[in-house]
């Protein structure tokens, strides 16, 4: 144990981010490390590795310039650690922890460590309320609660963007909930998406507080803010009592610095490169949200993964559904057909829907209008396909009502553009569309 | 630290630790660093040891102690482990709530089994009697359950006295005559199977109330039974729904690496749930084992090991046990970490190439089995194993096969389409189907089988017809090919396809059968129908008809 911040100059070699420090008495894994390079730039770092007196540092940052001679390390003495208060709200930070919105940093009332401990299932509770996203699409059909972690699978050039700033705008919780905050984590993101985001959640009307790198700042930060959101809405949640919506754009980019770093790391590669520990990793992420027995805050998880070459079987959305309770998939083909959210219902799934739907909830008829609409969207998915070998005319009566309804669901249910939906108009829209076309709701 | 000797940490690289300390076993139980994180030795070398942390290593530094246990990784057993929720090193996750608040921390040890618990004991062995390691000496009440205390590796010799009444766990039962306290709990190693005195092939079956399971692929008592299936295939609840319905006496659950809400879920349900074969609450019966995804990655490793051996003490009372995990890529993941961080030459995909023999060796142990006491009791297991991409290809799948007695393939495209459970018909397979057709005709009726080949016979014609039927359209197929194709409709959604959450949750072998001989009876009769010249439009309206007559 070290009392003070020991100061070293003992780096035998560079490689990249890595660095290697001799001489160092008892560093900790994961202690926070400062690099001072001769020209006298800070930069931070953390202790990956020890073997005896010997350890690997990872510098987050710019490595140019270090030298072997001349290059200091300044141990803490302690795990990376976030300042909390009540006073973050309304406040935007870097990915690096420091403001970015011009202001001096808010007075401390805690520090925790970003890591965050994992919550006992024994005081999970069940996640079981229901938010309203104002889209139909996801309230009728995939249902979002509090405490669930539902990610948007998007494409590249879909409007997934548009599809969260929508979310952030229009969602409500049931009356009588807690306070709603938003904590937003845009990781690698391009200044065009900044300014738009930013807009959104200056015109927003409740709090927020957003962790912002963009696309030319440090990768290594990619993998710190999604940290520092969720340990600030765990710390909003369950010490602050507020139902807090986390949104992470885009987890893609997350995944990509991930295998950046392991490379660098020189660490087995997995799939694509990706290294064999991005399930758990990820976990230690998503797992993050939920709700807690006996306390009165919730987080909410809404991460965004764009599928690359909009493969679903792709080691980063794959992982990502085997850890999250459902997904939101955006398709390419509503989307060229001007449908707005362009949300393909087969492949969507909230898996914690059914238990927060129905009586007392949303309404006693949703999940018999949800299962209906779902059944009969299915089946006219399935009769376009026969419709374009046999011809429609070719088809009986029955079939063609199926394939009438199917467009003018997608049209009309799903597409409804920016307008905001409740949920009974959402059960309603969907229940007058199935008596259009004589579809009996069993 | 206690008064053992303690060494120092040398290195430390993710959860891999390595230690000066001399005098340690391989599989060891060690406690790291001032925190007191558990590790287990996993490589010996001359000057040092490599241990695996089961906790999170961030925050250890290099020079803190490390001391040895002298044991290897146990688990505590004896009566109290029923409806308990523990995590993979089998600490009571409740009781860790209650002292620690809704976070797990690390460092924290506290024994499966609560001591301060009393139970009425009544003693079946008699004075003057010789015990032997694996004997059972005496009984309490678990809940619904009769617990056979059972004598642990040295649990031998002659009873010098042995008492009744209520006792905790901390207070002797009785002595041996060379002074030794004979108590209710005692430790075993996870990584050792519990002895047997023989094992016997499967003979039962297990009925799990799922109609496609139980009907075209049945597992039998002592069985061993793999689900793959991409995310959303429906594998969590189905594994549930096996838990809540299975025939069997008790049901050990491991949630290993999956989502903490759907514990959550569960153990909600489970206590709101009753038994469909004894009517107690489903709870009673249930051990869970919970070590979600972001729970440290060694002690997952541990926690199919930890689980199973409470599965086989039970099996060892003589009881019929379930043993189900969710999900076993998630094992093989934790163990492709653990072995990279051991810098082991990696295998297909980066998995150690000793995944297939760890995993064939773990999955014997299910069976049926004679115990020592002389009773027969029998561990079955069902897992789920989630491929990456949903490709089945892949060595965690092809690991279980080789050893596994059926597979129950889930398809994400009936999936897609809300058909559940979503077992693909054509792909799956159980290698019990055979030898438990006999159980069924007896039991059920003398028909099940061949409704079973005939079952089989249309969904394959179907598969076939529907290809036709893409190109030419249903119009232009004939009348019989026509109805057909509406059977083995029927089939699928009628029969196999059941809703996990209604009424229709839990369908018994009759139940089943019912069903299936139903269709085939409509089959029958508007196939003599046609034959008759009628057309299929007014056999099935008329069946329909009818149909709504006699619901009513």
């Amino acid at each position: 144990m070290r009392l003070s911040e020991h100061v070293y100059r003992t780096i035998s070699s560079i490689a990249g981010p890595l660095l290697f420090v001799q001489g160092v008495f008892s560093a900790q894994i994961g202690e926070v490390v400062r690099v001072i390079a001769p020209d006298g730039r800070s930069m931070d770092a953390e202790v990956l590795e020890i073997e005896g007196d010997t350890v690997l540092i990872e510098v987050f940052g710019e490595t140019r310039g270090l030298d072997i001679g001349n290059t200091s390390i300044a141990f803490s003495d302690s795990i990376r650690k976030i300042p909390l208060s009540p006073d973050i709200i309304g406040r935007i930070f870097s990915g690096a922890f420091l403001p970015a919105d011009n202001m001096p940093m808010f007075v401390a009332e805690k520090w925790s460590a970003i890591t965050g401990a994992a919550m006992n299932p024994a005081a999970r509770a069940r996640p079981e309320e229901f938010i309203e996203t104002g889209f139909s699409v996801i309230d009728g059909l995939n249902t979002l609660v509090k405490g669930q972690k539902l990610p948007v699978f998007s494409c590249s050039g879909l409007p997934s963007r548009e599809l969260v700033s929508g979310v952030l705008k229009n969602a409500r919780l049931s009356a009588g909930s807690a306070e709603f905050v938003v904590v937003f984590a845009a990781l690698g993101l391009s200044f065009h998406e900044y300014s738009y985001y930013m807009a959104v959640l200056e015109e927003m009307q409740t709090g927020f507080v957003a962790f912002i790198n963009s696309a030319d700042e440090p990768v290594m930060e990619r993998l710190l803010a999604p940290r520092f959101a969720l340990t600030t809405a765990e710390y909003l949640a369950f010490e602050m009592g507020m139902d807090v919506l986390v949104i992470i754009t885009d987890m893609t980019n997350y995944c990509d610095a991930l295998r950046e770093i392991s490379t660098a790391r020189e660490e087995l590669p997995g799939r694509r490169g990706y290294p064999g520990y991005m399930y758990s990793d990820l976990a230690s992420l998503y797992e993050r949200a939920g709700r807690i027995k006996g306390l009165k805050g919730s987080v909410t998880l809404l991460p965004v993964v764009t599928m690359p070459e909009d493969d679903i079987t792709h080691p980063i959305p794959d992982l990502t559904g085997y850890i999250t309770e459902g997904q939101v998939v955006l398709s390419r083909e509503l989307h060229r057909l001007n449908i707005f959210p362009p949300v393909d219902v087969l492949p969507s799934l909230s898996r914690l829907m059914q238990k927060g739907i129905g009586k007392g909830r949303t309404r006693e008829d949703h999940r018999r209008t949800a299962n209906n609409l779902y059944k009969y969207y299915a089946r006219g998915r399935d009769l376009r396909r026969l419709a374009t070998i046999v011809g429609r005319e070719g088809m009986p009566d029955k079939d063609i009502r199926l394939l009438d309804f199917a467009e003018r669901f997608e049209q009309e249910f799903v597409g409804h553009g920016n307008s905001r939906r409740t949920i009974a108009e959402t059960l309603d829209k969907g229940i007058s569309l199935m008596q259009q076309f004589g579809l009996e709701l069993t | 630290m206690t008064g053992r000797v303690t060494g120092k940490i040398l290195s430390i690289s993710g959860p891999t630790v390595s230690t000066d300390l001399k005098g340690l076993c391989l599989y060891e139980r060690v406690y790291v660093g001032h925190a007191m994180l558990t590790g287990e030795v996993v490589r010996l070398d001359q000057d040092r040891a490599v241990i695996q942390v089961y906790e999170e290593t961030r925050g250890l530094a290099s020079g803190e102690p490390v001391a040895g246990t002298g044991y290897p990784l146990s688990v505590r057993l004896g009566p109290g482990l029923l409806s308990g929720m523990f995590d993979g090193l089998q600490r009571p996750l409740r009781r860790l709530r209650e002292e620690m608040g809704p976070f797990i921390t690390c460092g924290r040890e506290i024994c499966g089994l609560d001591y301060q618990i009393t139970w009425n004991f009544s003693a079946l062995a008699k004075k003057q009697a010789v015990m032997h390691a694996g004997d059972i000496f005496g009984t309490v009440q678990e809940g619904a359950f009769s617990h056979y205390l059972i004598a642990g590796t040295d649990g031998y010799g002659k009873i010098a006295h042995i008492h009744e009444g209520t006792f905790s766990l901390e207070e002797a039962l009785g002595q041996y005559d060379d002074g030794r306290a004979i108590m209710g709990c005692h430790s075993w190693p996870v990584r050792s199977p519990r002895p047997y005195k023989r094992k016997l092939p499967p003979s039962g079956p297990l009925v799990t109330g799922q109609r496609s399971i139980d009907f075209l692929f049945p597992i039998a008592k002592g069985g061993t039974a793999i689900f793959p299936g991409g995310f959303g295939t429906g594998k969590t609840i189905l594994e549930q729904s096996i838990a809540k319905y299975a025939d069997v006496d008790l049901v050990v659950y491991v949630g290993c690496g999956e989502r903490g809400n759907e514990m959550a879920e569960m153990i909600e349900e489970f206590e709101d749930l009753t038994d469909p074969w004894t009517g107690r609450q489903l709870m009673e019966r249930t051990v869970l084992v919970v070590n979600t995804s972001n729970m440290p990655v060694a002690a997952r490793e541990a926690s199919i090991y930890t689980a199973v051996t409470m599965a086989e003490y039970y099996r060892d009372m003589g009881y019929h046990v379930l043993f189900l995990a969710d999900s076993l890529s998630r094992w093989a993941e934790a163990l492709r970490e653990i072995s990279s961080s051991l810098e082991e030459m990696p295998g297909e995909e980066g998995y150690p190439t000793y995944l297939a023999s760890r995993l064939s060796g773990f999955l014997e142990r299910a069976g049926v089995v004679e115990t020592l006491s002389g009773q027969t009791g029998s561990l079955t297991m069902i897992l789920s194993v989630s491929p990456p991409g949903g490709d089945f290809t892949e060595p965690v799948t092809q690991a279980c096969l080789r050893t596994t007695g059926a597979l129950l393939m889930l398809d994400s495209n009936l999936a897609h389409r809300r058909h559940f459970p979503a077992i693909n018909w054509f792909q799956s397979y159980s290698l019990y189907a055979t030898s438990l057709a006999g159980y069924f005709r007896d039991t059920v009726s003398p028909q099940w089988e061949a409704l079973q080949h005939r079952c089989r016979e249309v969904l394959q014609k179907e598969e076939t017809l529907r290809e036709v039927s893409e190109i030419v359209g249903a119009e232009g197929l004939q009348d019989a090919d026509r109805l057909l194709m509406l059977v083995a409709d029927k089939i699928r959604t009628g029969f196999l396809a059941q809703n996990a959450y209604g009424e229709d949750a839990f369908s018994p072998p009759m139940k089943t059968f019912e069903k299936i001989n139903n269709i085939f009876r409509f089959y029958d009769h508007a196939l003599e129908k046609i034959a008759k010249g009628l057309s299929l439009d007014a056999v099935s309206e008329a069946s329909e008809a009818s149909a709504g007559e006699s619901r009513q």
